[in-house]
Parts: C-alpha cells; sequence; structure tokens
C-alpha cells in the first residue's frame, strides 16, 4: 500500500539527510531495516500508536536545538565500582571511557566490529521482531543508521556492571546508537545506563537472553530540560530467564520510551518498570508490548509518573497472551500522581488473552495526593512541604522496588529527593 | 492544659453543623474519657483540635497551654505538643516506619529549635519503646502501617505517641477493633505514659477501654455538645443502661 503524500515526504526528509553506512557484516542487516522505513514509513500525527505522543520532532530531518544542561550534581552511578562506557553526542569518548575489558564479558564497537561478528545473529533480528503486530519505524530507521553502539556479549557472570554514560555537548546534536546484549546460560549482569545523550537521541538495545540468563538494567534520564529521546528495548528471553528494566526521566521536553519483550521460554521473568517526574514542559511516554509465548511466564508493568504545572504522561501497556502460554502471570499497572490541574496523564492499557488459563491484571489511575495521608504526616509534625515530598517518594516505591539491587534503588529515590527539594525551594 | 470553650464547628463544604458548644478543659496529669453514641461529633472534635481541613470553627476556642490552637496548622500544633492516636492509622507504602519516626521526631524539634536527636540516641530510644509495646525489629523497618493488623496498627500509634512525648494525647477509639489482649497490651502503653505533665482526652465508645485506662472524668458527648460529665461511674452507668436515658429530652 502506498505511503500517504505527507508521511512519504517526511520520511523522504529525513532519509536523505542520512548516510547509511556501508560495508561488514551489519551491511544487509541495514539495507533491510532501511527497506522496511521505506515501507511503513516514519511515524505521522495520525497513527494510532502515536495519537498521545507528537512523533514530528522525533522524525524531523534536523533535530531541534537543545539548551547544554549544567547539573550541579554529580552524575548517577558514578561512585560504584564498574567499567564505564563514554558516549558525547553519540561519539565514543575513548578517554574517558574504561578499558573495554572485562572478565566473563566481551565488548566491542558496532563502529569498529568490521569482520564477522556473533552480534549478526541478533541486530535487526529482534527488532524486526518487534514490528509486528506494530511497527515502529523509528527503530528501524536505527537499525539502517545507527552510527555506533556496544555489542555486549556476557558468558559468565563479570564481578562490576557496564556503565553506559552518554553526554550531550552540542546544541543541535542528533545521536543514534544501536546496542546489542547477548547473555549466555548461568549468567547474570547489570547494565546501567544515564545521561541526556544528545538534543535527539534515538537508541535501540536488542536483549537475547539464553536459558537462565539474568540481566538487570537500570537507566536515568536527565534533567536535560530540552532534550528529546525515542529508544526501544527489544528483549528475547529464553527459558527461566529474568529481565529486569527501570527506567527514572526526570525532565526532557520530550521522551518516548519503548520497551518489547517476548518470552519465549518457559518459566521466564520479565519486570519493566518507569518512574518519572515531570514538570512544566514535560512529555513522557511509556510505550510496552509484551508477549507471552511460553507456559509458566511472569511479566510485570510497573509505571509511575509524577507531574506537575501542565506536564503530560503517557502510558501504552499491552500484555499479549498467545494460545498455548498457559500459567501466565501478568500484571500491569500505572499510576499518575498530578500535582495541580493542568498537568495530565493519559494511559492505555491493553489484554490480549488466546490462552485459557492465565491471571492477568491491569489497572491505571490518576490522583492527587491523599489528604488523609498528608494529614497524618502532618498531625507527626512534619511540615506540608516535606509530608508531601515523602508521600511522592511513596508514590513512586513500587516502581523503584523493581530494581533488585537495594543500593541502586536507594541511589534513585535520592535523586527523586533532591528533585523535588529543588522544586520545593 | 486543653481548654475548650463554647466551640462550633460545621462542615467546610455543607451546611451541616456538627459541633454546637462544646466547653471541655483537660488538666494535666488528668485523663478524660468521652463517651457518646455514633453520629455525637466526638471524632469530628479530636480532628479539628489537631487541624484537619474541610472543618469550618464558627464560633469559640480551643487553647493548648494557653496558646491558640485553631489558628496553627496541624504541624504546629504537634510541635506545640498535641497528639492524636487515629482511629483509622493511615497506610504509607514505601516509607518506612523508623525513618517516618525519625522524621516526625526531628521535625518537632526543629520547629521547637532543638537540637535533632542523633541517628544512635534515636535508634536506643525507639529500641526501648518498642519493646514494651512488643513491637519487633520488622515492624520497625516495614512501611508505615502497611500489612499491619489492626492491633499492631494501633501499638504503633501508641509507640509514634512515646517517642514525641506529647503534652496532651487525644485517643481516638483507640480500642476498636482490637481483641483483649492487643487492648491491654495498647492500654499498658499509654498507662506508661500517664504523667503529672500529661493530659489524656480517651475517645470511646464503650466502657472496657476505660478498665484499662481508668479515667479521672467522664463526658458523655450527644448531638455536638457534652451532654453530662461525671466520675468514673458514669461510664459503668452508660454501660448497663445505654446512651437512652441520658439522650431524653436534648435537642
Amino acid at each position: 500500500m502506498a505511503l500517504p503524500q505527507a508521511k512519504l515526504t517526511a520520511t523522504e526528509a529525513r532519509l536523505d539527510a542520512l548516510t547509511l553506512p556501508t560495508g561488514g557484516w551489519a551491511d544487509s542487516a541495514r539495507r533491510e531495516a532501511l527497506s522496511r522505513v521505506q515501507t511503513m514509513g516514519l511515524p505521522g500525527a495520525r497513527d494510532e500508536y502515536w495519537k498521545y505522543t507528537k512523533p514530528e520532532t522525533l522524525v524531523a530531518a534536523e533535530a531541534p536545538k537543545a539548551t547544554v544542561f549544567e547539573a550541579d550534581e554529580e552524575a548517577l552511578f558514578a561512585d560504584r565500582d564498574r567499567l564505564k562506557i563514554v558516549f558525547v553526542d553519540g561519539v565514543f569518548d575513548a578517554e574517558a571511557s574504561d578499558d573495554l575489558a572485562l572478565e566473563g564479558v566481551s565488548i566491542d564497537r558496532l563502529a569498529e566490529a568490521t569482520d564477522i561478528h556473533w552480534a549478526k545473529d541478533i541486530y535487526g533480528t529482534l527488532e524486526t521482531a518487534g514490528q509486528t503486530p506494530v511497527e515502529r519505524p523509528l527503530a528501524a530507521l536505527n537499525t539502517a543508521f545507527a552510527t555506533d553502539g556496544l555489542l555486549i556479549h556476557v558468558t559468565a557472570t563479570p564481578s562490576k556492571p557496564i556503565h553506559i554514560l552518554y553526554k550531550h555537548s552540542a546544541e543541535q546534536s542528533d545521536a543514534m546508537l544501536h546496542h546489542v546484549v547477548k547473555v549466555d546460560a548461568g549468567a547474570e549482569v547489570t547494565i546501567l545506563e544515564n545521561g541526556p545523550a544528545a538534543a535527539r537521541f534515538n537508541k535501540v538495545m536488542e536483549v537475547d537472553l539464553a536459558d537462565t540468563a539474568k540481566l538487570h538494567h537500570v537507566r536515568a534520564q536527565g534533567r536535560d530540560h530540552e532534550r528529546r529521546a525515542a529508544t526501544h528495548i527489544f528483549a528475547r528471553l529464553g527459558t527461566e530467564s529474568v529481565f529486569k528494566t527501570f527506567t527514572l526521566t526526570v525532565n526532557g521536553v520530550l521522551t518516548r520510551n519503548e520497551v518489547i519483550v517476548e518470552l519465549t521460554g518457559d518459566d521466564a521473568v520479565a519486570h519493566v518498570a518507569g518512574a518519572c517526574m515531570g514538570d512544566g514542559d514535560f512529555h513522557h511516554d511509556d510505550t510496552v508490548f509484551i508477549t507471552h509465548d511460553a507456559v509458566n511466564c511472569e511479566s510485570r508493568q510497573v509505571f509511575k509518573k509524577v507531574l506537575r504545572n501542565g506536564a503530560t504522561g503517557v502510558f501504552q501497556g499491552k500484555i499479549l497472551v498467545k494460545e498455548g502460554a498457559q500459567k501466565t502471570d501478568g500484571y500491569q499497572i500505572s499510576q499518575s500522581l498530578l500535582l495541580d490541574d493542568d498537568s495530565q496523564f493519559l494511559a492505555k492499557p491493553e489484554l490480549e488473552i488466546y490462552a485459557d488459563d492465565v491471571a492477568c491484571s491491569h489497572g491505571s489511575t490518576s490522583g492527587a495526593i491523599d489528604e488523609d495521608s498528608l494529614f497524618y504526616l502532618r498531625a507527626r509534625g512534619l511540615p506540608r512541604g516535606i509530608a508531601e515530598d515523602l508521600l511522592t517518594i511513596a508514590f513512586i516505591a513500587e516502581a523503584v522496588q523493581e530494581v533488585e539491587d537495594e543500593s541502586l534503588g536507594e541511589e534513585i529515590v535520592a535523586r527523586v529527593e533532591a528533585w523535588l527539594a529543588r522544586r520545593r525551594d | 492544659m486543653l481548654e475548650i470553650k463554647n466551640l462550633h464547628v460545621k462542615l467546610e463544604e455543607e451546611d451541616k453543623q456538627i459541633l454546637k458548644g462544646v466547653d471541655l478543659t483537660v488538666e494535666a496529669g488528668k485523663v478524660h474519657a468521652i463517651m457518646g453514641p455514633n453520629g455525637s461529633g466526638k471524632s469530628t472534635l479530636s480532628y479539628v483540635l489537631s487541624g484537619k481541613d474541610g472543618y469550618e470553627v464558627t464560633d469559640g476556642e480551643a487553647t493548648l497551654d494557653g496558646e491558640d490552637l485553631l489558628d496553627m496548622e496541624a504541624e504546629e500544633r504537634a510541635a506545640a505538643g498535641l497528639f492524636l492516636a487515629f482511629q483509622y492509622p493511615v497506610e504509607i507504602p514505601g516509607v518506612g516506619n523508623m525513618t517516618f519516626l525519625r522524621t516526625a521526631v526531628n521535625a518537632q524539634r526543629k520547629a521547637r529549635g532543638e537540637e535533632e536527636m542523633s541517628s544512635a540516641d534515636f535508634l536506643k530510644l525507639v529500641r526501648a519503646k518498642a519493646k514494651d509495646l512488643k513491637i519487633d525489629a520488622d515492624m520497625l523497618k516495614r512501611p508505615v502501617n502497611v500489612g499491619f493488623s489492626g492491633g499492631e496498627k494501633k501499638r504503633n500509634e501508641i509507640l509514634q505517641m512515646a517517642m514525641l512525648e506529647p503534652k496532651m494525647c487525644i485517643l481516638d477509639e483507640t480500642d476498636s477493633g482490637l481483641d483483649v489482649d492487643a487492648m491491654k497490651l495498647v492500654a499498658d502503653g499509654v498507662n506508661a505514659l500517664r504523667d503529672e505533665g500529661r493530659g489524656f482526652l480517651v475517645i470511646t465508645h464503650y466502657q472496657r477501654l476505660l478498665d484499662h485506662i481508668k479515667p479521672d472524668v467522664v463526658h458523655i458527648m450527644a448531638k455536638g455538645r457534652i451532654i453530662k460529665t461525671g466520675g468514673p461511674e458514669l461510664a459503668l452507668e452508660v454501660e448497663q443502661n445505654g446512651y437512652a436515658d441520658l439522650l431524653e429530652g436534648i435537642e
């Protein structure tokens, strides 16, 4: 079917502004991805999947400018023992990064891995699988044009987490990174990500978990006010594997985080969680699609959004239980705490179930701070502001608790406390 | 200590008068009990005194040691030494009981211009007080009141009271939802806090709590007023005859 003219024009304009990297093992994957983009067209305002989030600035040929934000606090995760890898406006910074060497892990850069590579079987493959039943053209665009990224193969549990730190330095940077993470049977790894990355950031992470493999992913996106990001995680889970991902988003004018998980092995576990703190000109969209295609798997989606001064939060979450995926345990909750009448939360929870022996639940709420709780705290002597902050922390707690490592959870909470304190002053 | 004069209160949002001239004085070192049928205004009195939103004082006054309570924010009343043990303690997921207690203790100290309590001193104190109330370490660590049984919630209220050391304690139906053993434990906690400098106002439906917390004065409240005041024997009278006789002829 031919694309509508507006979409075709926008797509062509965007593609004209890009150069397709050629050669190497990823060459065919990139060409296929390009042709997928040409067939699908980039997202437009009329697409049902983009009903609540305007894609124009994510699609535009030129990235809108974003003032570089000078944070007055140390970046997250800086104090822990970790393997640090730094990208500045999407460009690998060798000087600021540790050697890409960690026992149990091999790490290559997409831009440098020219020879035949293990990632060939995964790169673009999981993204392609994730295009059905809903199209995700920005992810295909990324597969075609990503300039760099990390190819991480975990063969044995490493001694420390891998930390990818993104820095934003130029006002009009437009970064496109594509990571591939493969975890072998029995191995367990933690990947941390934080930083604003660029004025506009398009990122894909493809995750392939073998049987019994475990990946903990903790990410923080903040505090640049004007940055834009469209990210995708495509995860394929083998038998008894565990994937836990948590994202904290603080500020940012436009963020769309898509997480697409396919539970393909029995007894696999996927937890997708996020908390966001939005103030003013802030639009944050969590779009999640979890497919149960095996027996006795568990999935949880826990999203909490704190919104004020006209901020907007979006949640589109779906659980698809395929025929035969019996004993599925699916849970989904999305809630917003609206700190004033100007902010809004738009939620579209969906369940689609083709098996008859499953337990799936979903819930979505929007509300202000609970007056009874507030009074209880104040009656114990807590000033209103402190009491409200405490209740806000309490509100996001269920999402933060999805982070298994308590010290990481505490670091996240401390960030949120600082955000609240800044707003109170 | 606590002085209430001619207190008239209506709901803010609707034209409904709930308290219609309450007069009550609680002296330091004394335990006063308020009994009364449902809807008599007992809980409203406790909320208005502790500063809950949603009520409008149309007449009268309430002071604590001469300070005008009604003019203060809820947290200022707490710092001034007023404590309300809630009938329905609120659950606060994500906030550890211990964190909550320490924040409250130090917020009050700060408001009074006192130094904050060190973590070590706080821990020592809270452990000792918790032990008396049979509150274990796990309950201290768990989020405030989340998953607590009715009895645990009420004991937690008394623990907060013990830690905050208020001058004036209001107990709102602290016996509701408690079995005999739990009630005895809570009453023991309250009795341990009885002190020459501290006043208590115990609100209850039933006489049974007053077997354990022996009041000096008993008030009967009905239709927004104190209609009768007497000694402990008044509570027994109510227990035997109900409120019907007392209510006869009340507007």
